[in-house]
């Protein structure tokens, strides 16, 4: 059973690393969503370090939307993901296996990325080390939710716009925690509440969202 | 060994066959035929436990295919319309992650070996998607050789493939229905096999008649 995930998982990182435009277009999507704030807002640091927890988890949010497409969308046009359906293992092992190969090409990049954009919104170094750590514990949710409704829009026309509709009300918990938790911190409070319950989330995601997904690709394949 | 009884499906509200038999023991072949439309491939992948009958039970030596699930998808070998290649990955790597995720790992030498037999001497380590159409469906049916299923479902497999290939393939079909293995197939080409081993479906225009 883990030689599969590992195998899935070896060969979308393979494939991600010979396509690397993929992982640059979300990266750099990420970068000048938030650049984009300093310029529109103006140079004022007070203001610019009020508004980065948001601004940044805004843009990871949105960025990895961006990368959702690609989950399952390739394997879905050459046939591979019929034949994944066929593979005598567990679906939702094999979905747990790409979801976690997603994150590692379109996920982690955001979040070792997210300290130099906090930087330069003028995070100090304690809420800076808040934001890694909720980053690093709320995208893999947003990978794992996030491929249930890229497997449900599948083949569908207009995809894009849908899955956004679909998925971006589900990131709701993910983003008030998150960005929660570094004002939390900033303000004195504490993030552990919020990083538990952040915790929490990507537990319930890992046990619950490979199945669902599993099930989607089903409905979506018949 | 693979029987289906009272099969029906639907699409909208266009129903594409109802009423269908199918029977097939070791060593036959299920010659599928039909217009374009006709639900060939859908019946493929009705076999294949792919889509749900909306009437009538797949069952594999006397076991419903859903029951079975993992253990049939162990049996089977599926051709699909498209060939399932990764563009990104060589000939010979896609041979074998497909091998492998099947549960059916080879090593690098027999996956070359195969290779070169579909005539891809060479072309082992190209990326797929500098390869013809004909060499990719050569690429995924290459996975022939080497797999030891015994029911071969395969859907339009003679397509983009140039006459030698084209016997080549007749040829390891041959093989394993002698070999006691099951073969669904469907193809417009005329192809020979012994008359005795080939049962024949033909769907027709899709209005429902069968077997």
């Amino acid at each position: 059973m883990t030689t599969a995930l590992m195998l899935i998982l070896r060969r979308d990182l393979t494939l991600a690393v010979r396509r690397m435009s993929d992982v640059l277009t979300t990266l750099f999507f990420f970068v000048i969503v938030v650049s984009l704030f300093p310029l529109g807002i103006g140079p004022e640091l007070d203001t610019l370090r009020e508004i980065a927890p948001g601004v940044i988890w805004v843009a990871a949010l949105l960025a990895s939307m961006l990368a959702l497409e690609h989950l399952f969308s390739g394997d879905y046009r050459d046939g591979s993901l019929e034949q994944l359906l066929l593979v005598p293992q567990p679906l939702s092992l094999l979905v747990f296996g790409k979801v976690l190969a997603h994150w590692l090409v379109s996920g982690a990049p955001l979040v070792l990325m997210a300290p130099l954009l906090g930087t330069q919104l003028g995070l100090t170094w304690d809420a800076l080390q808040v934001l890694l750590l909720t980053l690093l514990l709320g995208t893999p949710v947003m990978s794992l939710v996030g491929a249930v409704g890229a497997a449900l829009t599948l083949g569908l026309r207009g995809r894009g716009v849908l899955l956004a509709l679909l998925v971006l009300p589900l990131y709701i918990p993910v983003l008030i925690f998150g960005a929660g938790a570094v004002e939390a911190s900033a303000s004195g409070l504490g993030a552990g509440a919020h990083m538990s319950l952040l915790g929490a989330i990507l537990v319930l995601a890992v046990c619950f969202a490979p199945w669902a997904t599993a099930a989607a690709i089903r409905i979506s394949m018949e | 060994m693979l029987k289906a009884g009272g099969l029906a499906v639907w699409r909208g509200d266009r129903c594409l066959f109802s009423d269908l038999d199918v029977a097939l023991a070791g060593g036959e072949m299920l010659y599928v035929s039909g217009h374009n439309g006709s639900g060939k491939t859908t019946l493929l992948r009705l076999l294949c436990g792919l889509i749900l009958p909306e009437q009538g039970s797949i069952t594999w030596s006397g076991v419903n295919i859903r029951a079975l699930g993992d253990d049939y998808h162990r049996e089977l070998f599926y051709f699909g319309h498209s060939s399932a290649i990764k563009e990104g990955l060589s000939g010979l790597e896609n041979l074998r992650m497909a091998a492998a995720l099947a549960g059916e790992p080879v090593t690098e030498q027999q996956a070359i070996e195969a290779l070169d037999r579909m005539g891809l001497e060479g072309y082992e380590d190209l990326p797929a998607k500098v390869l013809s159409q004909g060499q990719k469906r050569r690429v995924a049916l290459a996975r022939l050789l080497l797999t030891g299923t015994r029911l071969w479902i395969l859907d339009e497999p003679f397509t983009a493939l140039d006459i030698v290939a084209i016997e080549h393939l007749r040829d390891t079909l041959h093989a394993h229905l002698a070999a006691q293995g099951l073969v669904v197939l469907t193809t417009h080409q005329r192809v020979d096999f012994e008359p005795a081993r080939v049962r024949q479906l033909d769907l027709g225009h899709g209005s429902g008649t069968g077997l």
